[in-house]
């Protein structure tokens, strides 16, 4: 486990009405990890920008803030990506957008192909404010990949620098693991049993990777397992939605090929319907 | 081993009963399967053949508990047009191709078929069949035997039919319109006399037993010839042997066909259709309260169909009106369908020759009650009631079924259910974006009940989702549905989500709809579509049947119901709990007579503009008439994350190790609290479930979720709460003393 996963934090700063509470958000964040803010404009670099964004900037210059700005002509996506390359960042910072007079939010063409080729983990933002708004409760994702040990223990690390109070690890158990279809009662008692067997099978993997992290980051967190009955990576977003929780931490997909699109599965799902604020650990 | 031993007995016990059972269904099976075999015009002993052969399969194979298999009504309108457009032997190669579709569909799995089609469609098609079956044999049972193009033109001749009735030259037609009229008044009246020796023999028996010995009399008695014409008595019953020796040869000349294909599909479509709804329906009426295994069940009918087809039998589904007739007659298990199947075979060979006696304005009545069933105007009153979308719905089904045909009649049910659901909801992007969107999550709470979640909308497109999560509970559960994440839930769910909480009560569990208290709707019923408001109305007309629950709730409980919002809400604010949120109004109040017990519901939200969060949540107040200090109490852990704030610390009780380790207790006057908390309060909160419970000097908030509470949860709620005041007054009796 990194003593500091997130070292260098990165934001597209486009010049729109949502820029200064995107800015304050990721300011906050850099000042909780103990992180360089690194602000990338894709466009010109100038004196005016310079300056705006200092503006902006300064209640939290004066609390130690680091920031580094990078001008990048171009394409938006490679842009964003190149610069994300070339200065080593952990962690970008995206916004979404909302569905207009609906209370639906999804990730727009430009940050959905951004997150997918993302070299670094992504945050993305439902609602960014000015004001700090408190992260109490973080769900993540208990699946039973090889990445799932790390991104727990990065939402540990989120959870315990943001002080948030409450985790909840999610086991999605998935239709196919159950095998049997609950016909009658015979097949019915043998879905339960299953269901069970199957409860405390990923109960044990999620408490065994708990225990791998550091009691320092455990310390003052309530830490909760739910296992969930529902599509694999679209379900966990239902979940957060239904216990109203801060942030969701998730793994990255491992690939993005065009099948994937087609047929959307497990990030995917998510990008098109935000549920929170989401975390995407590289 | 011992177990098997015990089935086998418990098998042996029960077999004298069902004998019995299927003994009593036989004798309404025997009338009804020649009377629909004629009515789809086949020869007459071909219903009886479906039975048999159905019966047999069926109960050996079949995958349920209690039905009973044969000819059914709905198939009637589909055999005719098959046996019209193939002729008869190329009808009984479709009924075997059906078959073995329904096999296929079986093993597929695809029981789960009959759920994509919205529930006012059906019933709008099984009206039209209703109707074909009335249409047709209204006019034999009267005396008058036509034949015409279209199902509607046997409907509009109704009315000359019965004023030619009291006309006719010839004395023999007469006598069968008397007979047929006498007939349809015993099927009408036979369920309202309640005279037990009466009821030993089912209505249909009775018009066999009478016209057979009506035939006796003139024969025997009166030495005459039977007073009604010829032709209309049943002609062409085979004695045992000849059945064997003439079974038809199935003609599959056709196969390359379109027309035969289409035949197929709809033969396949109503048998599923009828099985499957008749299935669940039976299901529900299962004295043991058993799971029927659909898929099995299809299996082993389209066996039985592929088998009756070749032996010159129809389509076996399984029939409701049978079926109910074997629970109420003791029927326990398949066995009673085998020894139906097993009594029709020893009614054929014993009695071959006096079916001939029954005239066929009698049997014809019979149909033309089934058929009034089906079709009752009953039904349209309660669809209307509804609501008026639903009726067009039904009507658009029932006569696109009686004017072209059934699978166009369903096709355009779908078609129009599908352009209502678009207009009533006026967004065409909220069904196009999520029709294939894993909508429902399930997963169980602490403390053990399922929840489960919808979200976008649920109607027939994907119910199937809910369906297949539900299914997987067992039904002595407690289940709780949210539908406060869907936009737009439709009549078809809403019937379903019925029916499930029917199954659920009856078997031990509770199965609570919440969520649905925001959404509009134009009807009273509780089974009518619902949309969510994007701005609630001040106050809705139509109370939900979690509120008409409520109510019921709190007459049981000498309470006021109070459904509409109130905004009167500062003696909450007082709580430090909202002192972070805002509340918009409570709803759905209940209170106790002397206003001391106050339930709620409470819309309340956390953050404002664009981090607003809108919560809703059930809770309670309890004014304590004693004094008490400022306190809040919860499940050690939790409370952090209502409270960040600083200065709070966990007040332990001394004495009450396990108390202090499980509760999380804050205040500000440490010394009060722990003088308030006496051993009873103590030993109160260890021997309860958790609450979150908060004093702010004079009331008490106590409240576990934040969602609204389904009714069990209100019940839990408002006992814990008079106990929970009990302790606390008792406190305040024995303080002085102290």
């Amino acid at each position: 486990m990194q003593e500091r996963p997130f070292q260098v934090i990165g934001i597209g700063a486009a010049f729109s009405p949502t820029l200064k509470a995107n800015l304050y958000e990721s300011s906050r964040l850099s000042l909780a990890f103990d992180a360089t803010l690194v602000l990338i404009h894709v466009g010109e670099d100038s004196v005016e920008k310079r300056n705006q964004l200092d503006e902006i900037l300064a209640p939290f210059k004066k609390e130690g803030l680091g920031y580094a700005y990078v001008f990048q002509p171009g394409n938006p996506v490679e842009s964003i990506l190149e610069a994300a390359q070339k200065h080593q960042i952990d962690l970008l910072i995206l916004g979404a957008l909302q569905r207009e007079n609906i209370v639906n939010y999804y990730v727009g063409s430009i940050a959905r192909k951004i997150t997918r080729k993302a070299p670094c983990s992504v945050l993305l933002l439902i609602k960014p404010s000015i004001e700090r708004v408190p992260c109490d409760h973080i769900v993540v994702n208990g699946l039973e990949a090889e990445k799932t040990k790390q991104t727990i223990g990065a939402a540990f690390h989120v959870a315990h620098r943001l002080k948030a109070g409450r985790l909840t690890i999610v086991e999605e158990i998935r239709q196919q693991e159950i095998a049997i279809k609950a016909q009658d009662d015979k097949s019915l008692r043998q879905v339960t049993l299953k269901k069970e067997k199957l409860k405390r099978r990923e109960d044990m993997r999620v408490q065994q990777m708990i225990e791998a992290v550091p009691q320092a980051i455990k310390e003052g967190i309530t830490i909760e397992t739910q296992p969930i009955f529902g599509r694999r990576g679209y379900s966990i977003g239902h979940y957060a939605e239904v216990v109203r929780a801060d942030l969701l931490v998730m793994n990255a997909s491992k690939s993005g090929s065009f099948w994937d699109r087609l047929f959307p599965h497990d990030i995917e799902h998510i990008l098109t319907e935000l549920p929170t604020d989401v975390l995407i650990i590289q | 081993m011992s177990a098997k031993k015990n089935n086998i007995g418990d098998f042996m016990k029960s077999l004298p009963k069902n004998i019995f059972s299927g003994f009593v269904v036989s004798l309404i099976a025997l009338p009804l399967g020649l009377g629909l075999a004629m009515a789809s015009d086949a020869p007459p002993i071909s219903g009886i053949i479906t039975a048999v052969i159905g019966g047999i399969t069926v109960s050996i194979l079949g995958g349920s508990n209690v039905t009973i298999t044969g000819p059914g009504n709905g198939l009637v309108g589909v055999l005719l047009v098959s046996i019209t457009t193939l002729g008869i032997e190329g009808a009984y190669a479709a009924i075997i191709c059906s078959g073995a579709v329904l096999l296929i569909l079986g093993f597929l799995r695809l029981g789960k078929l009959a759920d994509f089609f919205p529930s006012s469609a059906i019933q709008g098609m099984l009206a039209a069949i209703g109707l074909i079956i009335l249409g047709k044999q209204f006019h034999i049972m009267l005396g008058n035997k036509i034949t015409r193009e279209g199902n509607i033109d046997y409907l509009l001749e109704i009315p000359r039919t019965i004023i030619n009735a009291f006309n006719y030259e010839n004395a023999g037609f007469t006598y069968a319109a008397i007979f047929g009229v006498l007939s349809l008044a015993i099927m009408v009246f036979y369920s309202k006399i309640r005279n037990k020796y009466l009821q030993l023999v089912p209505a249909p028996m009775w018009i066999v037993l009478l016209s057979i010995g009506f035939s006796y009399y003139y024969e025997l008695v009166a030495k005459a010839p039977n007073p009604i014409a010829p032709e209309y008595m049943i002609s062409g019953i085979p004695a045992l042997g000849e059945i064997v020796s003439d079974i038809p040869t199935p003609n599959f000349t056709g196969i390359s066909s379109m027309a035969f294909w289409g035949n197929v599909l709809a033969l396949t479509l109503i048998a599923s259709i009828e099985s499957l709804l008749s299935i669940k329906a039976v299901d529900k009426l299962d004295p043991e309260k058993r799971r029927s295994n659909i898929n099995r069940d299809l299996k082993a009918l389209g066996l039985a169909t592929v088998g009756s087809g070749f032996v010159g039998g129809m389509n076996v589904v399984t029939v409701i009106a049978r079926s109910s007739v074997n629970v109420n007659n003791g029927g326990t298990n398949r066995s009673a369908n085998f020894f139906h199947a097993t009594f029709l075979v020893l009614f054929i060979a014993l009695f071959s020759t006096q079916l001939t006696r029954i005239p066929l304005p009698a049997l014809m009545a019979i149909l033309v009650y089934t058929g009034y069933k089906l079709a009752n105007p009953a039904m349209i009153r309660k669809i209307f009631s509804i609501g008026k979308e639903q009726l067009i719905i039904f009507f658009a089904t029932l006569l696109t079924t009686l004017f072209v045909g059934l699978i166009t009649g369903i096709v355009i049910g779908v078609i129009t259910t599908l352009v209502i659901h678009l207009i009533v909801n006026k967004n065409i992007g909220l069904f196009l974006r999520n029709v294939l969107k894993p909508n429902v999550l399930m997963y169980q709470e602490t403390e053990g009940n399922y929840y489960v979640s919808v979200k976008h909308f649920c109607t027939f497109l994907n119910y199937y989702r809910l369906k297949e999560k539900i299914d997987d509970l067992p039904e002595d559960q407690d289940v709780v549905v949210d539908f406060s994440m869907c936009a737009f839930v439709d009549h078809t769910v809403m019937e379903n989500v019925h029916d499930y909480q029917e199954l659920f009560a009856k078997r031990g569990g509770h199965f609570d709809v919440i969520g649905l208290d925001m959404h509009d709707t134009d009807s009273a019923h509780p089974f009518a579509l619902r949309r969510l408001l994007p701005i609630p109305k001040v106050i809705s007309k139509n109370l939900t049947r979690r509120q008409h629950l409520l109510e019921e709730l709190s007459k049981d409980y000498h309470l006021e119901y109070i459904p509409q919002k109130n905004k009167d809400i500062r003696a909450l604010e007082s709580f430090v709990y909202f002192k972070t949120k805002q509340i918009q109004d409570i709803y759905n109040e209940l209170y106790t007579d002397e206003h001391t017990l106050h339930a709620f519901d409470i819309h309340y939200s956390e953050g404002e503009f664009i981090a607003k969060e809108n919560v809703r949540a059930t809770m309670l107040t309890i004014d304590i008439a004693c004094p008490m200090p400022s306190f809040t109490i919860d499940k050690e852990g939790f409370l952090e994350k209502f409270y960040g704030l600083a200065g709070y610390r966990d007040i332990n009780i001394s004495g009450h190790s396990d108390f202090s380790k499980r509760f999380y207790l804050l205040g500000e006057d440490e010394q009060a609290i722990r003088d308030f908390f006496t051993d009873d309060l103590v030993h109160f909160f260890e021997s309860n479930p958790y609450y979150h419970i908060e004093s702010n000097g004079t009331q008490l908030l106590i409240f576990n979720k934040e969602r609204t509470a389904s009714i069990k949860e209100i019940k839990a709620l408002l006992d814990y709460g008079k106990r929970l005041q009990q302790v606390i007054c008792d406190i305040d009796v024995n303080q002085p003393s102290q």
